[in-house]
């Protein structure tokens, strides 16, 4: 099932502009839907609202790439991946924790042995990148556009070798 | 079968939207961010208005999607020239020097870029030892730019922190978007989750670019986008080939499962010249999982063997060179993978890499603080990028410091911007190169405003991530100067919106018809759906265009005998259905595998010679073939025959 989502945790991100996992999944496949109840087979209703209830789910799972960015984004931290069930044995999982500046990773073994990593993961906070500064305040000359380089080369004053 | 045809009876007919832009970018990966970061310099003061189009969203589209543990084009210290000679070397003998060149010249630029936004890149300090990206940042060690010295794991490799890569390219990506968007007063110009299928070329000049026409996959929307240059950065082709994984696991491709061939297939729809569609890529990867190998052989210095203990590239060396001479002693990335399936073929198995031995061997001389780091160096390369393979180890009780890992080599793939080169064929840079290879503009096709960068350019490989940004950068700036050339040309296709936006959605017409005629949708006379189009694709190129099934192996007889069932699939295309806007997506994904593939094929059939032993065998010339192979192998596709015209062009070597 590679992604996972667990029923208790998901609140469909109710709420929010968007529904995270859904906006963020490379390949499309995580979807809102009504939840069923396993027994009854009766569309679950939120007795408030009187509305179905949503949950997302993977609603493809044979096109999953396992690249978490579902798991790293989702706020309720309600998925997880299965690890492919037709070659990987049951038990084993891989967890991460997505911070500003780094991620930790906990890795948990088949035989219950634990390892724990962190590692950085940018050195400028998200949405401070400035493309306008350093190098990047400069201007491309529109009247070189013919020369080789882009406009940073022709700021600095680089020049590009041709083969010798 | 009856054709299909869309009245709307059976499906709601979408809304049609109309953009006009003047430089459209399909694509969202490196490539297209790179375009959008150079072409918002060049082409915001001249008034023109950039947009990109992603099926995906931005933040985590494209190969690199999931992160990277290494930047593989990083040029340094070393020399352009040399480059030229890596890249020809590993893709045998054959490349565009002109590209490959002009690309390592001006590679390491973006790698800059990219640290000034916030991508850790490891550094060595000043006792050699290698420091992870914040550190280097806080203890204020030069940038590369500055002089830093980076980690390299191989000659033209560097290690970084690259869990948020993508992120942070595409944040820069997006405030040039933005900036432009702002200077030229449009109210959009990125759009996420719309999935350009065809591109549109003007109603006068078949060989000229006029649009491109989508989808949305969120909302019921079909898009035209109105255009006079467009970029196609849509990445390479997975999942064309029956995949080792039996079910679930067919979504761990090595390379990205999302990358559905539609650079390649949209490109010959449009009449585009192709190059080198008969490469591929077999990458012999941690198995399963598919991890990445270059780290542990070239930073951590760990070896392969089969289950003897030899070394398959030292064993089988003499009798490999019998038919491919001095290309084995050259060891390439195919020659290797030849190699290696000798002794598996034999029984010689599993092949292993040793990861035990080398961990132990680098811990020898090292402080216990020292030998964690190294742990969660390993580790890293893994979670940076295919973080399945962690959680293969982890479900198999394996720790790579304690045992060794099987590798096994994976089904191909069809790409241009890794250890691949199929793709297009470019015009080359403006101020070298041989006449034959420039008509022009950089990086574009022979359909003139139509431009390609990373996977999209073939016949030459071994650009990666950087490589493709930067190839991105170069043809957003050379899009802008096509534009302003042309400025006086009126540009306008000839398709109708109506009848584009009932092609489109056939597949959910056709769902919308035929589907209550079963008691399951899934198994109906009327139509196939796209997984079972899908599979049916995979098992033919596996059987008889030299997929895992066949160790590779294929010939013109057998070739000839898939042509068969590869008309059929083109024709059962037509025939496909899609309950809702997802399996659209899926369906339309299928129709340019489908193309892709049959280009792979029809490009096999043509070079009589087998150039890349390890990726792929001609059964009926088993030899490399210098004498009358030595050359690109060309194509073009006409979409109302469906014939493909494939030919020769002359390689010229201009690095000695």
């Amino acid at each position: 099932m590679p992604s996972y989502v667990i029923t208790e945790k998901c609140d469909s991100c109710a709420g929010q502009d968007k529904t995270a996992c859904m906006y963020i999944c490379p390949h499309d496949l995580m979807a809102l839907t009504e939840q069923v109840d396993p027994i009854t087979k009766k569309v679950i209703v939120n007795p408030e609202t009187n509305k179905p209830v949503m949950k997302a789910w993977n609603q493809e799972p044979v096109q999953c790439w396992e690249c978490y960015s579902c798991v790293k984004i989702c706020p309720q931290q309600a998925i997880s991946i299965r690890c492919y069930a037709d070659f990987a044995p049951l038990g084993g999982e891989v967890i991460p924790m997505l911070g500003s500046d780094s991620i930790m990773w906990t890795i948990k073994f088949r035989n219950g042995n634990i390892k724990r990593f962190k590692f950085p993961v940018r050195t400028v906070d998200a949405g401070a990148v400035d493309i306008f500064s350093g190098v990047g305040e400069a201007q491309a000359d529109v009247s070189r556009i013919k020369e080789p380089g882009f406009f940073t080369h022709h700021a600095i004053g680089v020049g590009l070798p041709t083969p010798a | 079968m009856e054709p299909k045809v869309n009245n709307w009876e059976f499906c709601e007919k979408p809304e049609i939207v109309v953009h006009e832009t003047d430089l459209l970018l399909i694509g969202g990966g490196m490539a297209c961010c790179g375009a959008a970061y150079e072409a918002d310099r060049w082409a915001t003061p001249e008034g023109l208005r950039v947009t990109m189009v992603d099926k995906a969203a931005t933040d985590r589209s494209g190969a690199v999607a999931m992160g990277l543990s290494a930047i593989n084009t990083y040029l340094g210290e070393n020399s352009t020239e040399d480059y030229v000679r890596y890249v020809r070397n590993d893709l045998m003998g054959i490349t565009r020097e002109d590209l490959t060149f002009d690309l390592g010249r001006v590679v390491d630029d973006s790698v800059y870029l990219f640290e000034d936004w916030g991508l850790p890149i490891w550094k060595k300090d000043k006792e050699g030892k290698s420091v992870d990206g914040a550190r280097a940042q806080r203890e204020e060690m030069p940038s590369l730019r500055d002089g830093g010295t980076p980690v390299r794991s191989g000659r033209w490799q560097i290690m970084i922190n690259g869990e948020s890569y993508k992120v942070i390219v595409a944040e820069a990506a997006k405030l040039a978007l933005e900036n432009n968007r702002k200077a030229t007063g449009v109210d959009q110009n990125h759009f996420e989750r719309v999935f350009i299928v065809k591109l549109m070329l003007d109603k006068d000049d078949p060989k000229k670019v006029a649009g491109a026409v989508g989808f949305s996959v969120r909302e019921h929307k079909v898009y035209i986008f109105k255009c006079k240059t467009a970029l196609l950065g849509t990445g390479g082709c997975v999942n064309i080939f029956k995949t080792r994984s039996t079910a679930e696991g067919q979504g761990r491709a090595w390379f990205p499962v999302w990358n559905s061939g539609s650079n390649y297939a949209m490109a010959a729809e449009s009449g585009a010249e192709m190059t080198m569609m008969e490469n591929r890529f077999v990458p012999a990867r941690f198995k399963d999982g598919y991890g990445p190998v270059g780290a542990w052989f070239l930073l951590f210095k760990a070896k392969a063997t089969n289950a003897l203990g030899e070394d398959y590239c030292a064993t089988n060396l003499e009798e490999s060179r019998k038919l491919y001479g001095k290309y084995v002693d050259s060891l390439g990335t195919c020659m290797r993978n030849h190699m290696m399936m000798i002794d598996m073929k034999a029984g010689k198995g599993p092949i292993k890499i040793h990861t035990d031995v080398a961990l132990q061997t680098l811990s020898e001389t090292m402080s216990k603080k020292e030998i964690k780091h190294l742990e969660a160096e390993a580790w890293e390369d893994f979670l940076d990028m295919t973080i399945a393979q962690a959680g293969v180890w982890a479900a198999n009780n394996m720790e790579p410091e304690k045992v060794p890992s099987e590798l096994m080599p994976s089904e191909p793939y069809l790409l241009g911007s890794h250890a691949g080169c199929a793709g297009l064929w470019t015009s080359g840079p403006e101020d070298f190169g041989p006449d034959e290879y420039s008509w022009g503009y950089n990086r574009m096709t022979t359909i003139n405003g139509l431009f390609t960068a990373g996977d999209g350019v073939g016949a030459s490989g071994h650009k990666f991530s950087s490589g493709s940004h930067a190839e991105g950068r170069i043809a957003g700036k050379s899009m802008t100067s096509y534009f302003l050339d042309t400025k006086g040309e009126d540009v306008g296709y000839g398709e109708d919106h109506e009848e584009l936006a009932k092609e489109i959605y056939m597949p959910m017409e056709t769902f919308g018809k035929f589907s209550g005629y079963t008691t399951d949708p899934d198994i109906n006379p009327h139509y196939i759906r796209p997984a079972m189009m899908q599979q049916r694709l995979q098992k033919v190129m596996d059987e008889y265009v030299g997929g895992v099934g066949t160790w590779y192996m294929t010939s013109k007889t057998m070739l000839e005998e898939g042509f068969k069932y590869l008309v059929m699939i083109k024709e059962d295309a037509l025939h496909m259905s899609a309950e809702n806007l997802h399996e659209l997506l899926r369906a339309w994904e299928n129709f340019h595998r489908i193309l892709a593939g049959e280009a792979h094929a029809r490009h096999i059939h043509f070079r009589e010679e087998t150039r890349y032993p390890g990726y792929y065998y001609r059964g009926d010339f088993l030899a490399i073939d210098d004498e009358n192979w030595k050359c690109f192998v060309n194509s073009t596709y006409d979409k109302e025959t469906g014939e493909w015209d494939v030919f020769k062009r002359e390689y010229h070597q201009l690095v000695p």
